[in-house]
This record gives C-alpha cells, structure tokens and sequence, in this order.
C-alpha cells in the first residue's frame, strides 16, 4: 500500500488533507512554506454559497446561472452545478470549524460581489482567505497530532515521478537540508497559480513561482485555456507587486470614476445601470482600459469610497482602510482612490475533470493551478468555494478510485452516498493509517537531477515581459505574433531545465490566445470583437516532442 | 538613495558566521528590505564593499505585504518584516547602514532562513485545534477574529524575554490562535483548553508586553491577554 502526497499546503492542499483524515485515511501534506505563508491567506472579500440568509430568495440555481454567465459559458457545468450545489453545506462546515464569519442574531451575513445579483459572500471583514486558512490549520493539526497527516513543510516539488504513464509519486527537495527524497503513492497537486511567470506584476505571492505547472507540463500532463487571465480591477502598485483593493470595497457601495473633460464620470453606472459597478471583473477591468485610453478623459481611474456609511468602515472594512492608509497613503474614507487593473487569477491551468483527475492516471489536482470551474472569468467569492470545494473532491474520488481502481466514475460527479457505500464494501481494506515512505536520493542521484537549479531572474523577467505585451486585457494577432516572436528568440538563452520548462509555459499561453479567435470573458481580441458559439470549447494544449499542441474539446452537456 | 546592507551570512553547510556588507543604490522611496534583497538576489553582477561577488542570499518570502509572516528577521537589532521595512525609514542623514540578522531563537538554515519548526510543535503541545463545533456568540466575534490573524512570523517570541525554544513557555505566537479556541468552545472542551492556556502561556508570561509593539499584524495582544486571562485564569466568561 502506498501513500497520498498533497503538493501544497494552501486552502485546496489543507481542505484535501481533512477530508481524507476524516476518513480515516493518512497522507503527506508537502509545501515549500508553512500554510501560513499560502497565498489563500491574501483573499480578502469572501466566499460564495447561496445560504439566503439575506431575504433575498437566492437559491442554488442562481449560483449556478451567475457561474456560468460570469465564467461566459466557459466552465464545465456539471462540475459548476456540484461545487454550487454543495456551497450552502461547505460554508456551514466552515462555520462549524470555527471560521468567525460575519454573524448578527446567529446568522452568516452575506454581501454583494460581483457579477451576482444576490447578497451571497459570506466574509470576514476583509481578511476571509486569512481566517479560513487559521481555521483549517487547526484542524489538520488535529490530525497531525493523530498521526493521520504527516506535514512536510520546507519541502520543495521537483518532479512528478511516472511509471507506465500513471503517476506513481512524487519528487521532491528538502529546502534546509538540501536532501532529495521520493516519495512514492498518488498525488494531488493544489500548487497554485502561475503568478511566478509575471513577477511583481500579480496580487499573488512568490512562493507561487509557476515551477509546479511549468514542470508537469514538461512531463505530459495536459494544460487547458492558458489565454484565461484574470485582470482585478482594482489594485494599487506597492513595492514588488500590485496589492489587491478587494471587490468588497465596491460590494459595500464603492464608486468608479474617471474625469471626463474635468467632471467625474461613473461610467461603470451609466454603461451597467443594473449592476453598475460590480459587473464581473472582466467587464470592468476592460472598461477600465477603455476609459482611461480615451482623448477626453485624464487616464487615471479612482475608487470613491467617500460615501460609505461610518459602519461599513468599522465592521466590514477597517482592515482595508488600514492597508490603504498604510500603501498609499490616503484616507479612503475622505478621498478616492486611484486604482489599476492588475493580474489576479489564472482561471486556466491543469486539465481536470468533474472528478479532479488530471489526464495522468492517479494525479490529481484542485485550487488556482487546476483549470476547473471558472470557465474564460472567475466571479469574486468563487476562488475560496473553488479550493476548498475542489480539494475535498479531489480527495474523494482519489479513495473512491483507490479503493475499487476497476469501478470507473461515470460523467456525473461523485456523491457522500456513493463514496460511503464504497467505504463500507471494502472496509477491510482501507488505506489506513498507511505510515509515510520516503526514499533518499543518493548524492549521485541529487547532481543528475538539473532541476534544482531555479530559472535566472533576468531570463524569468524577460519572458515576462514579452507575455505582458501579448497578453494584456486588449489584444490582437499583431502583438500575439510579435510576442511569440520575441519569445522565439529567447530560446538561445535557456541555460537550464526550469528555464526550458518556463519558456514552454510562456508559449503555450501565447499559441492558447492566438488560437481562440473570439473575445469570451478575459480574453478579449480587438480583431475578433465578438463572442463565437463554435469557439465555446475548452482549449486544450499538450506539450510534446513535437512542440506545442492545441486541440478544442467540446464541453459536456449539463446532466441532470 | 545609497544604503549598504550589512548582512549576516552563513553558509548551509559550511557554517561560519560572516558579516558581508552590500551596497545598494535606489531611486524608489517605496523600496523595503524585501525588495533590495529580491534586487541584489536577481543581480549576477552584484559584489559587496570589497568588490567580492555575492553569493544568492538565502531567506524566505513570499507574500510582500506582512501578511504571511515568511520574512521575519532582525532588521536594524529589531525583528521585523523584510515586507514591512522602508529602506527610507530605517536610515538617516548620518547613518546609512541596515543590518541583517537571521531571528536568534531559532536555528538558522543558511544565512536570514531559520527553523521555525518549534512554534508548529508548541501548537501541538498546547493542543490547538477545536475539539467540537465551534460555538460562536456575536459578542466573541471579535476575539474569534483577532485569534485568527496570527502570521506565525516569529517576532513576538523573538523579542520575548521569558520565551526559548524548548522550554514550556509557548509564547505569544502559541497565544494568538489559543484565544480562537477558548472564544469558540464551551463545557468541557473549553475547560481543556484553559487548563493548556495556563500551563502553556499564562504561567510562563512575564507581562513584559513587548511583544504588543512588535507584531507586525497589529494584533491587540494587551486587550486578547486580558480576555483570556478573565476567562482562563480569574474564571470569568
């Protein structure tokens, strides 16, 4: 019997790690940092379910359409009707272990996010990715203590190990003591996102290099709608990186504006009258761009909090007003803002089914590196559902195909009635309390292995920039081909297996956003300004000995 | 802006302490520990005041805006942030030298990277975790909260006087997320986390609060003392 090797530590890994211990069932949770420093931590303005607490009539049903609309039909809508479905009873959850959302007179207050015409975000003040990470690291812990998870935090992923194309373990670095080790089993990878590929340019943190997707890339697993970046409307520059204004901030009744020949314009309202400016991130980000590159406006966007109630401040937003005040420093209570669109969220990423498994036998993944619920635009409030609901199935249908490896799933995802008949049939057999096994790679094994060897910053900068160029929030065939070009020409200067791994994860984005001649969510092309039905597939892209391959997959139908 | 960073520097598996002193020029009124060392870390060319070539300098970062905690080190003598400290604030007209020291309670790795193993085996020890659902009142919420925020960087049991690696003192970082617990439980559960709270924290605390100036959360730790002492200790709710 083997073990299960979790690869990252952040909402996904964690929630996957307690659903598997309260089963029973022991794995390794393996990162390069403690939780702590996970960039789930960062997400500040909530998580979606409809509880309708709020008198508002909302229902799953809504969730699901606002999903779907918002992602622009994108995402699988099985997978979205199952994470939808389940919200109401993982919020509850959470709250069960102790998360302090929101409450007045014993019930979770939610509020307006975008792109959804419910009051269904349930948060803590600002600092919700924060408080639920605290809260699930307690609860691992508890289970640490039980011996069921076994944390192997300062441990870096190196690579995938394959056997017979199934993925029979994992590669990896002990970051102190510079020792390499494998650690046979399965895995499920909940790594993150690519923020590493643009640094200083993203919300998120640079423990989240990219490596991690760039490297199973490079080894046969099949990455999907690369183009899908996600560009938050609002975000400030600080030093190293943009710093996220959370959609809160208009959620509790933020105003944009731009001045137009001297005079505040909102053109959010007047463009969106119904939800003026909380449509999805991606219309906003785009009209962002739009205003602020037109002759009788001055270029600079603000964010006018001015006329938020003295509660608002000291109940839901005093944390963001603190960072304001701190990065900026204006008092956003007396003064507006200014405010850019800046890299959030990678919508795309490792290839996953309903069932979370990736199109390697016995590796799974969920969170930011899967691509997987948010279809071509992430609504806010999705991202938390998405990892903690994606790192709990991820781990369910890992013991379900564990168990009985010869019962296939069908298309339908998997349900706790199925999953609990399966346990009790082959209770004999469970995977408990399998004690962890690590091999030691030998010295001689450890000089082979070049990957250990990090990408060149000044390499890593340069693809970058050539990205930036091509991938920004408008873009054309022109700019794509002058990126690949300029990308070609970096060839030449890779000096090492993680600058290989990087430059082919650089170009499958470019050839992805080439490839889809259509604008659908936050891929937007000026030359292909509308939306094509014949494009609503998911864009596949394998990297093989023969360089970079695209295919269009149909999407499934929605089964009931 | 010209500053030099006099860092302490050591080997992984050489292990001998030096001092290395980096110049470093910027333009950038925003410019942080964090990002000089990022700087100097993506400079081939980068030598120190000596001209000698530098060698990647090892430390842990990840977030860049002091809410993870990866960064912690002794900046100046004081711990701190790397994320969290200006290059602007930390100098002056007559001195413009920052010094870099890996925290000293911990074991240091390779230069400003230490082991911070010890603060996750003192929340173990202590038993940190919910023993039964949550059970939270409108007028915890704010203890639940602040309880939650805890970056476990490490600078409150850096500048602790009564805390040391090993001993049964917990400290303020094994404090913060205990005070969750004791606002979420009732009954008997709770009474199991209290008597932790007093062998773990209460007992060990010598109310020198300077951990309340130094944490880079601003977490309240004077005002969650208080409440946790009423409850725990003087029996109050």
């Amino acid at each position: 019997m083997q073990a299960i090797n979790i690869i990252g530590a952040g909402l996904a890994g964690l929630s996957a790690a307690m659903t598997l211990a309260e089963h029973g069932v022991s794995c390794n949770l393996i990162s390069i940092y403690q939780s702590e420093r996970a960039q789930s931590v960062l997400a500040e303005g909530g998580i979606n379910a409809a509880l309708d607490t709020m008198g508002e009539e909302d229902d799953i049903s809504y969730h699901f359409q606002d999903t779907m609309a918002g992602g622009v039909w994108l995402a699988d809508p099985n997978a979205v009707d199952n994470l939808t479905r389940n919200a109401p009873d993982l919020v509850r959850k959470l709250a069960s272990i102790g998360v302090p959302f929101h409450i007045e007179d014993g019930r979770i207050i939610q509020r307006n996010f975008g792109g959804q015409k419910k009051k269904r975000t349930a948060y803590a003040k600002s600092s919700t990715g924060k408080v639920l990470v605290s809260a699930l690291i307690d609860e691992v812990r508890k289970y640490e203590a039980q011996g069921l998870v076994t944390r192997f935090a300062h441990h870096e992923f190196i690579r995938l190990l394959l056997e017979d194309g199934r993925c029979a373990g994992v590669r990896i670095r002990d970051s102190f003591s510079g020792e390499v080790y494998d650690f046979p089993g399965k895995v499920i990878l909940a790594s993150g996102g690519m923020n590493g590929v643009f640094p200083e340019m993203t919300t998120g943190t640079v423990a989240n290099s990219g490596d991690v997707t760039a490297t199973v890339f490079s080894q046969g697993v099949r990455l999907s709608n690369l183009e899908m970046l996600q560009y938050h409307p609002t975000t400030i520059g600080i030093a190293g990186k943009r710093c996220l204004v959370t959609e809160a901030a208009r959620g509790e009744g933020g105003r944009l504006f731009i001045r137009r020949n001297g005079e505040a314009w909102y053109f959010m309202e007047e463009k969106y009258p119904e939800l003026k400016n909380l449509m999805p991130r991606d219309v906003v980000s785009r009209e962002i761009f739009f205003v602020s590159h037109r002759e009788d406006c001055d270029g600079q966007v603000w964010l006018d909090m001015t006329g938020l109630p003295e509660a608002t401040w000291e109940k839901k937003l005093s944390d963001l007003r603190e960072e304001i005040m701190h990065y900026l420093p204006i008092d956003p209570k007396t003064d507006p803002i200014p405010v850019e669109p800046g890299i959030h969220y990678f919508m795309g990423g490792i290839d996953t089914n309903v069932h979370h498994q990736t199109n390697i036998r016995d590796l799974y993944a969920a969170g930011e590196c899967t691509s997987q619920y948010h279809g071509a635009n992430r609504l806010g409030g999705n991202s938390l559902l998405g990892a903690v609901f994606g790192g709990k199935t991820a781990a369910e249908n890992l013991l379900y195909g564990w168990i009985d490896a010869d019962d296939p799933l069908s298309e339908k995802p998997l349900t706790a009635e199925l999953l609990e008949t399966k346990l009790q049939q082959k209770s004999g057999t469970d995977p408990q309390n399998v004690p962890f096994k690590a091999e030691r790679i030998t010295e001689e094994g450890k000089t082979q292995e070049g990957l250990l060897e990090p990408a060149a910053p000044a390499f890593v900068y340069e693809v970058r920039d050539i990205l930036l160029s091509g991938l920004g929030i408008v873009r054309n065939e022109a700019r794509l081909n002058e990126s690949l070009d300029a990308l070609q020409a970096m060839r030449q200067k890779i000096r090492n297996q993680r600058e290989e791994q990087r430059f082919h994860l650089a170009e499958a984005m470019l050839q992805c956003a080439l490839a889809r001649k259509e604008s659908r969510g936050a891929h937007y092309r000026e030359d292909y300004p509308e939306r094509e039905e014949t494009y609503r597939k998911t864009l596949l892209v394998n990297n093989t000995d023969d360089g970079i391959k695209l295919t269009f997959r149909d999407l499934p139908e929605r089964l009931g | 802006m010209n500053v030099s960073l006099d860092i302490l520097r050591m080997d992984r598996e050489k292990r001998i302490p030096y001092h290395q002193i980096i110049p470093f020029e910027t333009e950038d009124e925003r410019e942080t520990v964090a990002t000089a060392l990022t700087a100097i870390n993506a400079n081939p060319d980068v030598s120190d005041h000596t001209g000698n070539p530098v060698e990647p300098i090892v430390w842990e970062c990840s977030c860049l805006q002091k809410k993870c905690g990866a960064c912690a080190m002794r900046i100046n003598g004081r711990p701190a942030l790397a994320c969290d400290a200006k290059l602007r604030d930390l100098t002056d007209g007559k001195n413009s030298v920052i010094t870099l020291e890996p925290l000293r309670k911990f074991p240091v790795v390779a230069d400003l990277m230490v082991d911070r193993s010890i603060m996750y085996e003192n929340l173990k020890q202590i038993g940190v975790w919910l023993r039964d659902e949550a059970n939270l009142t409108q007028e915890k919420y704010d203890l639940a909260y602040e309880g939650s925020r805890c970056l476990q960087c490490g600078c409150c049991l850096e500048i602790c006087p009564n805390f040391y690696a090993g001993g049964t003192f917990a400290g303020t970082a094994g404090f913060v997320p205990t005070v969750r617990l004791i606002s979420e439980l009732t009954g008997k559960e709770r009474r199991e986390v209290k008597r932790a709270y007093r062998k773990y924290i209460y007992n060990g605390c010598g109310k020198s609060l300077a951990c309340r100036d130094i944490c880079p959360a601003g977490i309240d730790i004077e005002h969650l003392l208080v409440n946790s002492n009423a409850i725990a200790v003087w029996k109050k709710n």
